[in-house]
């Protein structure tokens, strides 16, 4: 009989001491120093608490307090997997990726395990993805196991790919921390489909995303987190977008009791753009928290970014949206609007979006709103013979279809859609 | 029929109607005119169903069902339909999708079968074409970047796919130039017949020449002070309400 897990930093460097010996790439000495690195500074600060200006509005104390066991070494019995949006698909399950269940044969590019390229990935794994700054990026240094790792060569479109993890309920909490590196080569192109997944069990999701995209590249990126209402999700993307590069980003947050969604962009290289949509969902007491920084760094670069949350019951929305603009940065173009519905009179919004601009010949905008249902719009539905709830849906809808906006690729809109409707349905008309 | 009687109602706790009593026969079309702030439109809501608008005593029966006990859904299922003095605009709910959700909603609730996508094309292209209605009207957000005259006419569009029993035209003229009158007017004659009513409710009598009445009523302070044929609309244009509320 084992001991319950002990809570906090102290109990996941605990386990780091017992396993370091065992995580892939031990005997890398480049991978062993990264780990060390790591441990440093989950050591010194722990878990960010809300003292920490980045984690002002999203309480990490449940996080914490809890205590989180590995992963199952094997995952017995047969999975249900969903259906698949994509015939190129990488499944991971509690984090570990599963060749048995993926499908990534016969590609233009390599699309694998980390674990199993680590050799492949000094130099590129840890490069853009710093560990004094980000607390969840330095935890998934120190612990993490796996993850999927795509090199995309200059000049091939890839097509889409499927990024699929499930969690798997042990009965007990346990943490997994996915790292995934994405290259793309110049002119390359990629459509990722991430989507998350985990029925009732209790744990903390903390996936690192490293996406490096050179000169012309464009990547595609949709994601859907549909977890249960037992987990924790902290992710982070680090984006290094070189010049006429693109990446665009459209989130779904629907499910788990925590979720933050952050990224770090940057644009390196003159025209350069990013769009980063999102659309997170809550009710109960779950909180949803989008947090993003735009570093504008080059000339002629185009930033757009929409986040629409909706809260019902209890719960709580955060929206942290920074744009810098360097003095370099001139002819920027950047719009950020956030905006937000309650539909309970409990339910808790903070926004803050924050503007940095040095370069003085720039076009930046941004707005955010907080607000219930409009009463006569609502009106107008159900005098025309539409039940309340229904009113209701198809004005959340409209509401959310701004952040859709401007996703042309069917199979996106779909899964994203999906992950909405199934939200509105679990949670929607209790609200 | 409509039978309104001793309808009282109040607004953030001020009354607004003091008394109506008012009968709409089958078949028949009905204007309610009367100066500002006289309740007219408060009558339009309070028969809809519209929060905020608190009935304080009397009764409101359509084919003598009681409206007031009713949802706002309920009484469009009944057959209720208010055609909106300031239609609200949708952005993000497209025309189409709006128009053929009302309509299944209206026949879902009176046992019928549903329209598919197909089916509701054909059957608003018939009725947005006597209506001068543009197609691509559909493709729209519902009101949104329409003119105040498309706006009244895509509520008569509402109306004659909804088909109700009884409309409330809430000062439909207000804003329209006169072509788009005679259309609007056109599209509830259109609808009249032995299983339509209307109460057509006006600030001016020029809506009259277009839809004729077969009453005409005026509210004032909250009450129908006075009832005639449609000659009384042009006594009123004649001599102004002042009259009427001096012989009151």
């Amino acid at each position: 009989m084992t001991a319950a897990p002990q809570p906090g930093a102290a109990g996941f460097l605990a386990r780091y001491q017992g396993l370091k010996d065992h995580l892939p790439g031990a005997r890398l000495p480049w991978l062993a120093a990264l780990r060390s690195d790591a441990a440093a500074h989950v050591a010194a600060r722990g878990f960010p608490t809300r003292r920490v200006e980045a984690w002002k509005y999203t309480d990490l104390s449940p996080v914490a307090q809890a205590g989180f066991a590995e992963p199952l070494t094997a995952v017995a019995g047969a999975l249900t997997l969903p259906k698949p949006r994509c015939a190129v698909r990488a499944v991971f399950v509690d984090g570990r990726f599963r060749a048995d269940l993926s499908a990534l044969d016969g590609l233009a590019y390599r699309a694998a395990s980390v674990a199993q390229h680590l050799d492949a990935l000094e130099g590129m794994l840890g490069a853009l993805a710093p560990l004094a700054e980000h607390p969840m990026t330095a935890l998934n240094t120190l612990m993490f196991e796996d993850g999927l790792f795509l090199d995309v060569p200059a000049g091939v479109d890839a097509g889409h790919l499927e990024l699929l993890s499930i969690a798997v309920d042990p009965g007990r909490p346990f943490a997994f921390h996915p790292r995934h590196v994405i290259r793309l080569g110049a002119g390359a192109k990629l459509t990722l489909l991430e989507s998350a997944i985990g029925g009732s069990a209790q744990y903390l999701h903390n996936p690192v995303f490293e996406i490096d995209l050179a000169e012309g590249a464009v990547l595609t990126h949709g994601r859907a987190q549909q977890e249960g209402e037992g987990a924790f999700h902290l992710s982070m993307i680090h984006a290094r977008i070189a010049a006429e590069a693109r990446y665009d980003t459209m989130a779904v947050s629907a499910g788990a009791r925590l979720t933050r969604m952050e990224i770090h962009a940057a644009l390196t290289g003159p025209k350069a753009s990013c769009h980063m949509n999102s659309a997170q969902l809550a009710a109960g007491r779950a909180v949803v928290d989008t947090t993003t920084a735009l570093d504008h760094a080059a000339p002629d670069c185009a930033s757009r970014q929409t986040c629409k949350t909706v809260l019902a019951g209890q719960a709580r929305g955060v929206f942290q949206g920074k744009i810098l603009v360097r003095r370099e940065a001139q002819k920027t173009d950047g719009y950020q609007m956030n905006q937000a519905l309650l539909l309970s009179e409990e339910a808790e919004m903070d926004s803050k979006p924050q503007l940095e601009i040095y370069a003085d010949d720039v076009k930046c905008s941004h707005g955010a709103t907080i607000g219930a249902l409009d009463a006569d719009s609502l009106f107008y539905l159900r005098s025309r013979g539409v039940p309340a709830d229904q009113a209701r849906s198809m004005l959340v809808q409209a509401f959310l279809h701004e952040a859709f906006e401007g996703l042309e690729d069917d199979v996106l809109r779909e899964a994203l859609t999906a992950a909405v409707d199934g939200w509105w349905v679990r949670h929607g008309t209790a609200s | 029929m409509l039978e309104i009687k001793g309808l009282t109602a109040e607004v953030d706790g001020k009354p607004i109607l003091k008394g109506v009593d008012l009968i709409v026969p089958q078949g028949e079309v009905h204007a309610i005119m009367g100066p500002n702030g006289s309740g007219k439109s408060t009558l339009a809501y309070v028969l809809s169903g519209r929060d905020g608008y608190e009935v304080t005593g009397g009764t409101a029966l359509l084919h003598g069902q009681d409206l007031l006990a009713m949802e706002p859904e309920e009484r469009a299922a009944a057959g209720v339909f208010l055609a909106f003095q300031y239609p609200v605009e949708l952005p993000g709910v497209g025309n189409a999708t709006f128009l053929r959700t009302a309509l299944n909603a209206i026949r879902r609730a009176k046992g019928e079968s549903e329209f598919d996508a197909m089916q509701f094309l054909k059957l608003a292209r018939e009725r947005m074409k006597a209506l001068s209605m543009n197609d691509e009207m559909l493709k729209r957000g519902v009101n949104v970047g329409f003119s105040g005259g498309e706006k009244k006419r895509n509520e008569i569009l509402q109306m004659a796919l909804l088909q109700p029993k009884l409309a409330i035209l809430d000062e439909t003229d207000s804003g329209l130039d006169i072509d788009a009158l005679k259309i609007v007017a056109d599209g509830v004659n259109a609808m009249r017949g032995p299983d339509f009513s209307a109460l057509v409710i006006t600030h001016y009598q020029r809506l009259l020449d277009y839809i004729v009445p077969d009453r005409v009523h005026v509210l004032m302070g909250g009450r129908i002070v006075r009832s005639g044929g449609p000659e009384l609309a042009k006594e009123l244009e004649a001599q102004g309400y002042g009259a009427i509320q001096a012989a009151a």
